[in-house]
Order: structure tokens, then sequence, then C-alpha cells
């Protein structure tokens, strides 16, 4: 392989990453560009949508593209790409010793155990209940629905593949959860109880990038997270208005 | 007695955040900071009677010059600073209860509601890009006017 196919390789891979763990697409193709330059491609283009991403230079008739199927949020792998691509430009890493760092971060699980995620889902609900004008007696009943949202938010989301039946199944719950808890005088608010227990699944990260994109002018890239963010939207509020549907 | 609950709750909230973005750990208590400062200038500028829409760009200002001031200071990247951060202040629950009118067919209702979260979304937006267009005028002033 010559250096500059493993140049674009390195490049794809790091854009790649990037984009399954929810950088802004803005940043990812800044990355790329950077990288390509580091080591010598001419007139590098990327271009990242959040389901794939274009890459092609001026020294190869080809054009390399990724297909991006799972998105999540981890701020970490981010990071690490971060701090691979300013070594890369610093000239301190060759292109085998980079393309070997990323390979093992895009094997690495560096997520938190599930139960500490659950966990703190489950204390984010129960401050936001608050934090939206609950008492502290909402405190405990968001609390326990949010665990139980987000736990079987994790669990649907490995039973089934849409992630769309997962954000129902999982607002179901919470809604179930905080009509049981109230009914039976557990907790007082069941607005603020349900607003604060579906917090952990809320797209609200997804609204403000697509803003952001927009504005940015990656257009695409905007409008395609909008949708995204409008369609779990709509999932969380049509699992709770089932609930309030049949009770 | 309730800024006192406020910021514990929002300090909580953007910390377990953090968690459920799996930022690096050693951020956490960061991310949990700059939150709970965003949260608390939009909870005393709402108390103060402005419109929440400003009050969101506010807010979102600083969290986005916070987590400059933490990314320098830390070296790492912006983002994981400022997305936990900004969490308090996203309109999530409004989007909620945009589609849970949209479901129980009050349209009139989920309408006005839908059209805030973009104004808030838009808001945070606006607030964050204004920091860092802010940080590039200085930097390259800097630059212009020599070393």
């Amino acid at each position: 392989m010559t250096k500059q196919a493993a140049t674009a390789r390195v490049c794809m891979m790091a854009g790649k990453i990037m984009l399954e763990c929810g950088a802004e697409t803005y940043r990812v193709e800044d990355t790329m560009n950077r990288i390509a330059n580091a080591y010598g491609l001419k007139n590098a283009q990327s271009y990242a949508t959040p389901t794939g991403i274009n890459f092609s230079h001026e020294n190869q008739d080809m054009t390399y593209f990724r297909r991006v199927t799972s998105r999540a949020t981890d701020l970490h792998k981010i990071a690490e790409v971060n701090d691979i691509s300013r070594k890369i430009t610093a000239g301190e890493l060759s292109v085998s010793e980079a393309k070997l760092q990323l390979n093992n971060i895009s094997q690495a699980k560096l997520t938190f155990p599930a139960w500490l995620q659950i966990v703190a889902a489950a204390f984010v609900s129960g401050s936001f209940a608050i934090m939206f004008g609950g008492s502290w007696g909402d405190f405990l009943p968001a609390f326990l629905a949010g665990g139980l949202g987000f736990a079987s938010m994790l669990f649907f989301d490995r039973l089934v593949e849409i992630r769309f039946i997962a954000e129902f199944f999982a607002s179901f719950v919470i809604g179930l959860a905080a009509v049981i808890s109230v009914h039976y005088g557990f907790g007082q608010a069941l607005d603020r109880i349900i607003i604060g227990a579906v917090m952990p699944l809320v797209p609200g990260l997804h609204i403000t990038n697509a803003v952001r994109d927009l504005m940015i002018g990656h257009l695409v890239a905007g409008l395609s997270k909008g949708v995204e963010a409008v369609l779990t939207a709509f999932a969380i509020g049509a699992g709770v208005a089932v609930v309030f549907a049949f009770l | 007695m309730t800024v006192f609950t406020h910021v514990i709750t929002s300090f909580i909230a953007a910390a377990g955040f953090g968690v459920l973005f799996n930022a690096p750990r050693q951020a956490l208590i960061q991310c949990g900071l700059v939150g709970m400062f965003g949260w608390i200038l939009y909870f005393f500028l709402t108390k103060e009677g402005l419109d929440v829409v400003p009050s969101t760009i506010f807010a979102a200002m600083l969290v986005a010059v916070l987590s400059q001031l933490c990314a320098k200071l830390f070296k790492t990247p912006v983002i994981i600073f400022n997305v936990s951060g900004i969490i308090p202040l996203v309109p999530g629950g409004i989007a909620y209860d945009a589609m849970r009118h949209f479901v129980e067919n009050d349209y009139t209702a989920a309408v006005q509601l839908s059209t805030q979260v973009m104004l808030l979304a838009g808001g945070i937006a606006i607030g964050l890009m204004f920091a860092e267009v802010a940080n590039q005028v200085i930097k390259k002033t800097g630059e212009w006017l020599g070393p």
C-alpha cells in the first residue's frame, strides 16, 4: 500500500470513529483535512453527513466512501481521536503508528458500565424534576421512573434493532411508572415526574447540534440530525401518550 | 434555599449527563460545574423577569466561555464541556410537552410549544457560536497586532 492510500485510510478511520461518537460534522471534516494536510495530501476534500463520509484528494483518482450506521454519544473517544490528530499535526506520529492507535480506539470499550449509566440517569431524572419546579417529594418517583426508563431503553435497544421502537417502549415504561406512583400517593406532580424521567432520553443535544450545523452551513447534516431529533421526540411523546390514553 | 437546591440539582444533572455521554472521567466535575453556572445564570435572569429566550442565550454564552477556558486549561476538546454544560438549558422538557400535545390532538398548543423549542435551540446555538466567534476574533486581532 502506498503512503497516500494509507493516509487516506487513517483519515477515513478518524472520521468514522468521530461520527459514530456523535461529533459535529464540521469537526469531523476539519479533523480529516488537518490529518491529510499534515501527511502532505494535496487538495484533500472531505464531506461528512451523519450517515456517511466521502473523502478524496488530488493524487488519486479514487474517492473513498464509508457508511456510518450506528450513532451514539461517546465524548471520551472524540477526545482520544482529537488527541491523535493533534499529535499528527505536530508531526509526532507516523502513518502506521496513527493507524494502529486509531484501530485501538475504534475497538476499545470506553463506556461506563451499564449499571453506572442507569444510576446516573436516575439522578439526572430526579434533579430535572426539581429543576422544572417539582418539590423534593417528586425526587424519588422521578429517580425511580428515570432509572427504570433508561434501563428498559438499554434493554429494548439490544432486543430490537430499531431505535424508534426502543425509545417508544422506554417512555411507555416511564409513563406507566409515573402514573402508578402518583396513583398510590407516592409522588405529587405527574407532569414534573414524567418530564424529569424522560430527560435522559430526550434528544436535546441533537436539536441544538442540528441548529448549529445549519447555521454553520452544513445544511444536509443539520436537516438529517433535526429529523432524527424530531423522530425521537415523537417516539417519547407517543410512548407516554399511550399510557394516558388507556388510563 | 431554592437557589441552593438548584445549585445542587443542576450540578448533578450536568455531571450525570457527562456519565451518559461518556465524558472522560477526570472531566466529570468540570462538566458539572460548567452546567451549574449556566443554569444558575438562567435561573436568576428568568427570576428577574427576562424572557426565556434571551436568558437562554446569555446562559449559553456563559457555558461556552467557561467551556473554552476549561478546554484551554485541561487540553481537551471544547465539545466535552459544552455538551454536558448546556444540557440543563436544552428545551427537552418543552420538546416532550410539544410532542405530547401533538399525539393528544391538541395541535394549537403543540405548534406553539414546537416554535418555542426551535427558538430556544436557536438561542443556545447562537450563544455557543458567539463565544466561539469572540474567541476567534481575539486570536486573529492578536495575530494582526503582531507578536
